[in-house]
């Protein structure tokens, strides 16, 4: 059964306010969601206080100055910084969105963050995402054909090419999946909005020879049509894609295939 | 409980049931047919509002009315029985309880449909 309040040992309690840095006076307040496998304690949400004056302007510019300068076990992932990775996704000021192209400016009050929503959480902001991994590499996002490979390359028209935008741009950050209510109660059955544009991109890919056979695989009570059309993905995606369109999509194919 | 199951394991589970298209079109073709039908019923009540069992009896009796009536009820009752299983599915995860549940949701219909359609047919043809 869903749910609806959290196990005893995952509520979440007050946790320390660390002290203000000395001799700052532009400071930023930061309230982390912090958890760790290592001891007993439930999770808490710590308080920081971040010197603006020696910090870039993004919401992880301010965690990486929490961790190098207060607090070195703050846990969470980063690398390119400029939103491109998808390491960084974490929930910030109530939305899943990229740590490192959210602006602290853009945060009204204190800078509320936690992992994304209902994934196991390995340490603080970091989740474990190895169920969204295995259900992508269960789509199998890679060319399918049948027709033997040409000497040079597969061609597509310019308009089939056309088609992949708004798809392609994905970097799989996973913020439109946890954001999603389907897929926090049937997380393991329903494919979610990150895995399901990712199949449609596969669909609607003029080069494909299998699209009869992803159809098949994708065409399940719970894999596809869990999807309610709630479209908290597409308002969350950072990048500014649109899951919600390209479920659409894919139930439009299921329906045209048969009618 | 360590689960030692892979992740990809999990995810590919029993398979697709290649299946859920019919389900998926059947509720929208049911939601189209309630718009007229839902519309007209609201329409006959507004009208009979306060009429007395004789001219209600009577209106209800007129073939059209009837039709319309009985079709109503097939439409709505049917779509309802597609909502409510997608409703169970969604919350309810247990399987011996989602089994029970979505039998139910089946034989309510039914039940409530074959009421309605007998009662109509009794006063349409006078019973």
């Amino acid at each position: 059964m869903v749910q609806l309040t959290l196990p005893k040992n995952s509520k979440v309690k007050q946790g320390k306010v660390w002290p203000r840095p000395e001799g700052a006076t532009n400071l930023r307040e930061y309230r982390v969601y912090r958890w760790s496998p290592d001891d007993t304690e439930n999770p808490r949400v710590d308080t920081y206080y971040v010197d603006l004056d020696d910090c870039g302007p993004m919401v992880l510019d301010g965690l990486i100055w929490i961790k190098n300068k207060i607090d070195p076990t703050l846990t969470f992932r980063r690398s390119c910084r400029e939103g491109i990775c998808g390491s960084c996704a974490m929930n910030i000021d109530g939305a899943n969105t990229l740590a490192c192209t959210k602006a602290m400016d853009d945060v009204g009050g204190a800078v509320r963050i936690y992992p994304l929503p209902h994934m196991p959480v390995v340490k603080d902001l970091v989740p474990d995402l190895s169920i969204p991994y295995a259900q992508l590499s269960s789509i199998e996002p890679w060319l399918q054909t049948v027709t033997p490979e040409p000497a040079t390359e597969w061609k597509q028209s310019h308009e089939d090419r056309a088609k992949l935008d708004g798809l392609y741009e994905c970097i799989l950050c996973f913020c439109c999946q946890t954001s999603c209510p389907s897929y926090w109660w049937n997380g393991e059955r329903y494919l979610g909005p990150a895995v399901l544009l990712q199949a449609y991109r596969w669909l609607i890919d003029s080069r494909d020879e299998a699209t009869g056979e992803r159809l098949d695989k994708l065409e399940d009570p719970f894999r596809l049509y869990r999807c309610h059309t709630i479209m908290n993905c597409t308002q969350t995606c950072p990048k500014g894609l649109n899951p919600a369109k390209a479920i659409a999509e894919i139930k439009k194919m299921m329906v045209e295939r048969r009618v | 409980m360590a689960d030692m199951r892979t992740p990809l394991n999990k995810v590919r589970g029993l398979g697709s049931a290649r299946g859920g298209t019919e389900h998926f079109w059947r509720q929208r073709l049911t939601a189209v047919s309630n718009i007229p039908l839902i519309i007209f019923f609201i329409g006959f009540v507004a009208v009979y509002a306060g009429a007395s069992y004789e001219e209600i009896r009577a209106a209800l009796a007129q073939p059209v009315v009837a039709l319309l009536i009985g079709f109503a009820f097939v439409s709505v009752l049917y779509h309802m029985r597609l909502g409510m299983q997608i409703i169970i599915e969604d919350y309810v995860h247990e399987e011996g309880w989602k089994i029970f549940l979505v039998i139910l949701n089946t034989f309510f219909p039914i039940v409530v449909g074959a009421t309605a359609l007998y009662s109509l047919l009794r006063i349409a043809f006078g019973g």
